[in-house]
């Protein structure tokens, strides 16, 4: 009887604490050689959730600056980037990875690219999203394994 | 441009470059309003980061262009007629209407909006169109400054600025402290905000020409302000875009006529020295 106790306790417990242990926080994203290796959340990330976060506009929005022939459907897709067909093979999923969690680890400080879960962000950042990422971690994963998918 | 590359290495080079899509060009296009020639294309001054300064308009679709180029269908027309009401409307304490002292505005303000801001000595800051009708009818009509962006604002800047159709866009900074205001509008045009970290340059200088979502990125000039928005269906002021600009990179925007946004405006209006005065433009 007790042990079963303490048994639900701790997963009480665990479920508890919002970001989940096995979450990595943006602050201790690991960039090595313009990669990042393990995923942010120890899980591998779903692509068609990945598509929804690439052409919504409250998410990613990755549309307003990428054409993306994947997605013909969607009416206007941008040109600030590069488009990303193909984007699949040219970088490894840690390159994706990456690019998408902050991009200026990869091409530099100047790239207008945001970073997706990244603090370094600009000033007067609005009140509510003051130490918020764009993307959550599981997000950031989704669109990885999307954009891996990307193949030409 | 695209050389941050270099680093990236990896072979990627080559793919990516055929992968970009073609710049989306600006028309080559002449604009001619009621028979008087636009300058939509000017050689810019020393110290600019562009060669060529590019009017919105050259940015915007043929329908569009069409609307701004036809005085009779331009719908920001009616908030000239609007401005033409009230500079004749008496108002405020001392019985008196804009008329009253400064008659037929068609004489009396030709050319005067394309050199402002100006600097105003007396509140030792720079002052635009709004802050100088603010001041006239505060001094010397007895009546209260307009609350920002009310519909008779929007109508009398406009009205003013009208006045000045045609006219190329040229800020004196000799005067008093504009310099500095200047520079410090400078610092705010390349300085990212919010968490999408974008700089005014971010858009409208590294990206011009490109497109973000349904939006052709023109160079953000002000020559057009203030301008008809087709989105909006009004009269949108220059401070308006700014705060609009400034909310899209998702951070706390400054109030209008604030310092900040008077030395953006003074920096902004310089970047379009030469385009000429467009009010009332046609926006998407
Ligand atoms: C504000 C514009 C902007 C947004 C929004 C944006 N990107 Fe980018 N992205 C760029 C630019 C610009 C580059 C090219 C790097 C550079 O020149 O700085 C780039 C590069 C990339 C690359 C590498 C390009 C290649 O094909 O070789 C990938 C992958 C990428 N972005 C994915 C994304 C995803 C996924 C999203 C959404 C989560 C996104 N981007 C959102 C501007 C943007
Ligand atoms: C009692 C007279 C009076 C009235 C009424 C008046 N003004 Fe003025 N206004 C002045 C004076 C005086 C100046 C400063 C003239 C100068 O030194 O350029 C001035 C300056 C201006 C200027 C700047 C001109 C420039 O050369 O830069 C504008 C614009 C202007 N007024 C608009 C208005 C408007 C709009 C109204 C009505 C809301 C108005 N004024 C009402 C007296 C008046
Ligand atoms: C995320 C991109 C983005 C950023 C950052 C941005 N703007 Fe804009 N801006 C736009 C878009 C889109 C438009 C409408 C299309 C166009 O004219 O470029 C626009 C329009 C404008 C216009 C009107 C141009 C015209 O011809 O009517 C001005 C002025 C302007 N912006 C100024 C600024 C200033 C100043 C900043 C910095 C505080 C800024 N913008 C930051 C995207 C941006």
């Amino acid at each position: 009887m007790i042990r079963v106790t303490a048994i639900v306790t701790a997963v009480l417990a665990v479920t508890a604490t919002s970001a989940p242990a096995d979450e990595t926080a943006p602050q201790d994203v690991k960039f090595e050689d313009l990669a990042v290796a393990a995923s942010l959340t120890g899980k591998p990330g779903d692509p068609a959730a990945g598509r929804d976060v690439f052409k919504d506009r409250k998410l990613g929005n990755c549309l307003a600056c990428h054409t993306n022939a994947d997605m013909q459907k969607e009416l206007f897709h941008g040109t600030v980037g590069p488009a990303m067909d193909g984007a699949g093979d040219r970088w490894e999923p840690a390159q994706l990875r990456a690019i998408i969690t902050d991009a200026k680890q990869v091409f530099g400080e100047q790239t207008v690219m945001p970073g997706f879960y990244s603090l370094a962000v600009g000033k007067d950042v609005r009140e509510d999203l003051v130490g918020k990422t764009i993307l959550t971690a599981q997000q950031i994963e989704d669109v990885v394994a999307y954009v891996a998918t990307l193949k030409e | 441009m695209r050389n941050r590359y270099a680093i990236v290495g990896l072979g990627a080079l080559l793919a990516v470059a055929t992968a970009l899509p073609a710049a989306a060009e600006p028309v080559d296009d002449e604009l001619v309003i009621d028979g008087q020639a636009m300058t939509v294309r000017t050689a810019a001054p020393e110290g600019h980061p562009f060669d060529e300064l590019l009017s919105g308009w050259l940015f915007r679709e043929a329908e569009t262009r069409e609307l701004e180029a036809d005085s009779f269908q331009n719908p920001g027309m009616l908030y000239v007629d609007r401005g033409a009401d009230i500079w004749n409307a008496v108002d405020g304490t001392m019985g008196k209407s804009c008329a009253s002292c400064h008659d037929d505005a068609a004489d009396t303000m030709k050319g005067i909006a394309a050199n402002y801001p100006k600097w105003d000595a007396d509140a030792k800051r720079p002052i635009n169109i709004e802050l100088q009708i603010d001041k006239c009818r505060v001094e010397n009509m007895g009546a209260e400054a307009y609350k920002f962006d009310t519909p008779d604002q929007k109508a009398l800047t406009t009205y003013i600025k009208h006045q000045s159709l045609g006219t190329p866009v040229a800020v004196d900074l000799s005067q008093g402290d504009l310099q500095s205001w200047w520079d410090r509008g400078k610092d705010i045009y390349y300085t990212r905000t919010g968490q999408l970290n974008f700089a005014c340059a971010s858009c409208h200088e590294a990206n011009s020409g490109q497109y973000i979502r349904a939006d052709h990125l023109s160079q953000g000039q002000a020559n057009g302000f203030p301008t008809y928005r087709l989105k909006q269906a009004d009269m949108v002021s220059l401070h308006n875009r700014f705060r609009g600009c400034i909310r899209d990179t998702r951070a706390e925007f400054p109030k209008a006529f604030s310092d900040e946004l008077m030395a953006l405006e003074v920096y902004v209006t310089w970047r379009g020295t030469g385009l000429s005065v467009e009010t009332p433009a046609v926006r998407q």
